[in-house]
């Protein structure tokens, strides 16, 4: 992605705080390193990804150094450290998905979409990645679409139908 | 339609895989159908029922010994010892035991963590326990809590599973409603407070030490044992850690006793199990069994071998236990030590159908790729192993390989095994081994042949 040096995410928003304060709520005092991972998919559900921006302003709220932040960003595989397409859809490919066709159902997508599997539509409406193991493994094909939502008993049929869908969809 | 409109049309309603009618005298999941998760049809069911026994508020009389109503820590610990109930999670440690490690007069803070971090591949039985039953998970906690002495809890959920994290959110929030969490929960001196953390995508964090590093925000890299988190666990303060279903099991026994627990599964292996069944199968899904039915019998609830196919072997307990034969499996019953006997692991339960269309070569491939993705980096052996591992399986099946690589894979594997901090070296290893042993032929084959002895992968 060669936007990626140039882009500059929005502050993030009052809304997405008062998340973070809930948060950070559940831990000690003294503690409150412990809302990272919560508050930094907060922070890419409002975004879209986590930005250099938000890493500071979470590292600012939770008293760590903004290293530690980028740190746990890096670690986790959900986390985007790039902007992605509108929809991120993940499908997962483990042993127990691709004996029930989850590898079968990336390449449908990647070929209905046009793109290779990790790439991003020329409309940024969709970002398709393999994933590993996503504990639900009787549903296969799964995939998630950004990161929040499992979709089960993906057959071909039913991706078209996702795809279609969710590109018709209204705000 | 809205784009929330749109993804409801995908959404599992668990009617395969949960709410049928092929489970053997469930516990857990006994009669769930997806809309009485909450917590007024939770009570309906007999749910806290145990907690108000502990507490003294069912209704009981008086213990004739001490003058009073419930039970003592220690009576409930003992308890869940006689049940014979052993950690749901994968490793099988009997729960009592470990309940009775924690340092109750230890002074301090003590924490009571929950791992719902399940991605094990092949592992979906908590899932739908946090989806239908999240009240389950939260009396188990709150007993726990109660036995060892534990103000603050914590459930760590897998990422994956958002719907379930929010699912267990909003359980949480009755339950503290009504009085089963939070201070003097129902009049006592008892007071306990449960939260719900979630990880985001690292298989790592199902280790126990990992999970503690990222419940405190940091990376999820495994911290080197001794100390244990009995003594050192959470923020340095003693800890006791069980899996959801370890939890989930504990209102029941505590109802019925430890005894009738353990009578519904065989000595040793106390009480049912859920069986998460993926792969060739007709009918995939949860089955919660007593411990020690016939494997037979769950592959026959499960609806048997896809059509037209026959079995050719079964990964009996997540990715990580080593692959069994169909004749070997076919004489175990789905207990820890039938397994253990036959040279697997039961593990978490995830059993992982293979029938004779399976190229054995190709399936190790993609499991030592998942080894290598989700090692954290920590430990040489195991940064480095996991990745020789899938390189060498990838080009045996792509028809490169080399006639010494199968002595060397193994040469490879044992190196990793036991000299890493924690168990993902070994679960990397583990599937190797147990190919090669089992599988051998269709190694040579792939490297001798530069072909694959089964090419109908479908």
């Amino acid at each position: 992605m060669s936007s990626e040096a140039t882009h500059h995410s929005a502050p993030l928003s009052a809304e997405v705080f008062a998340r973070f304060d809930r948060e950070v709520a559940k831990y000690p005092a003294d503690q409150k390193q412990s809302a990272v991972m919560a508050c930094l998919s907060i922070a890419q559900q409002e975004q879209g990804y986590v930005s250099a921006e938000s890493e500071r302003a979470i590292a600012k709220l939770l008293d760590m150094a903004p290293m530690a932040v980028h740190e746990v960003t890096t670690f986790y595989n959900m986390y985007n450290q790039h902007p992605v397409g509108k929809f991120k859809i993940n499908v997962c490919t483990n042993l127990p998905c691709q004996l029930r066709n989850g590898q079968g159902a990336l390449m449908h997508l990647a070929q209905k979409l046009g793109i290779e599997v990790g790439g991003t539509t020329a409309d940024g409406v969709f970002t398709l990645q393999p994933g590993e193991c996503m504990g639900a493994c009787a549903d296969a094909p799964v995939l998630l679409v950004n990161d929040r939502t499992m979709c089960s008993y993906m057959s071909n049929d039913k991706l078209d139908q996702l795809v279609d869908g969710l590109r018709a969809a209204k705000e | 339609m809205n784009v929330e409109q749109v993804l409801s049309q995908f959404q599992t309603t668990a009617e395969e895989t949960c709410f049928h009618d092929r489970h053997l005298g469930p516990q857990i999941l006994a009669g769930l159908n997806g809309k009485n998760w909450s917590l007024q049809d939770y009570v309906a069911r007999g749910g806290y029922q145990a907690l108000r026994k502990i507490l003294g508020q069912d209704g009981s009389a008086p213990n004739p010994e001490t003058g009073v109503a419930g039970m003592t820590q220690d009576q409930v610990i003992a308890t869940v010892k006689e049940s014979g109930l052993r950690g749901r999670g994968g490793a099988g440690f009997p729960t009592g035991l470990k309940w009775s490690f924690m340092p109750r007069q230890f002074p301090g803070q003590k924490y009571l963590v929950c791992n719902s971090d399940e991605g094990e591949p092949g592992t979906c039985k908590d899932r739908e326990i946090l989806q239908h039953n999240p009240h389950i998970v939260i009396e188990g906690m709150a007993i726990a809590a109660y036995a060892m002495g534990i103000s603050v809890g914590y459930n760590y959920i897998h990422g994956e599973i958002f719907q379930s994290y929010e699912r267990f959110e909003a359980a949480l929030e009755e339950a503290r409603a009504a009085g089963f969490l939070g201070n003097n929960i129902m009049g006592s001196t008892f007071s306990f407070q449960l939260h719900a953390a979630h990880g985001f995508g690292a298989y790592i964090c199902g280790e126990e030490t990992a999970l503690l590093e990222s419940l405190e925000g940091k990376k999820g890299q495994p911290r080197f044992k001794p100390p244990f988190p009995a003594s050192f666990g959470l923020y340095g303060k003693p800890t006791t850690i069980n899996n959801t279903e370890t939890f989930a099991a504990v209102p029941w026994i505590i109802r019925n006793g430890g005894q009738a627990y353990l009578e519904c599964g065989k000595p040793n292996n106390g009480g049912t199990k859920i069986f998460s069944v993926s792969g060739d199968v007709e009918r995939p899904g949860n089955y919660e069994i007593p411990m020690g039915t016939p494997f037979s019998k769950l592959l026959e609830l499960a609806g048997g071998v896809r059509k037209g196919r026959t079995l050719k072997a079964v990964i009996p307990g997540g990715s990580s236990s080593p692959v069994l034969p169909a004749d070997v499996i076919m004489q175990c019953t789905m207990d820890y030590d039938s397994i253990a006997k036959a040279g697997s692991m039961l593990g978490s339960g995830a059993v992982i159908v293979l029938d004779d269309s399976r190229c054995m070569v190709k399936s190790l491939q993609r499991l030592s790729y998942f080894y290598m993705h989700e090692s954290c980096g920590q430990c040489t052996p195991c940064r480095e192993g996991t990745g020789w591992l899938w390189r060498m399986v990838d080009r045996i099946e792509r028809g490169e390989g080399r006639p010494s690589d199968l002595a060397l894979l193994d040469n490879v594997a044992e190196n990793i095994m036991g000299r890493t901090i924690c168990a993902l070296g070994d679960a990397a290893a583990m599937p190797v081994r147990g190919m090669i042993k089992h599988f051998r032929h269709e190694f040579e084959h792939h490297i001798t042949q530069k072909t694959c002895m089964v090419p109908a992968y479908v």
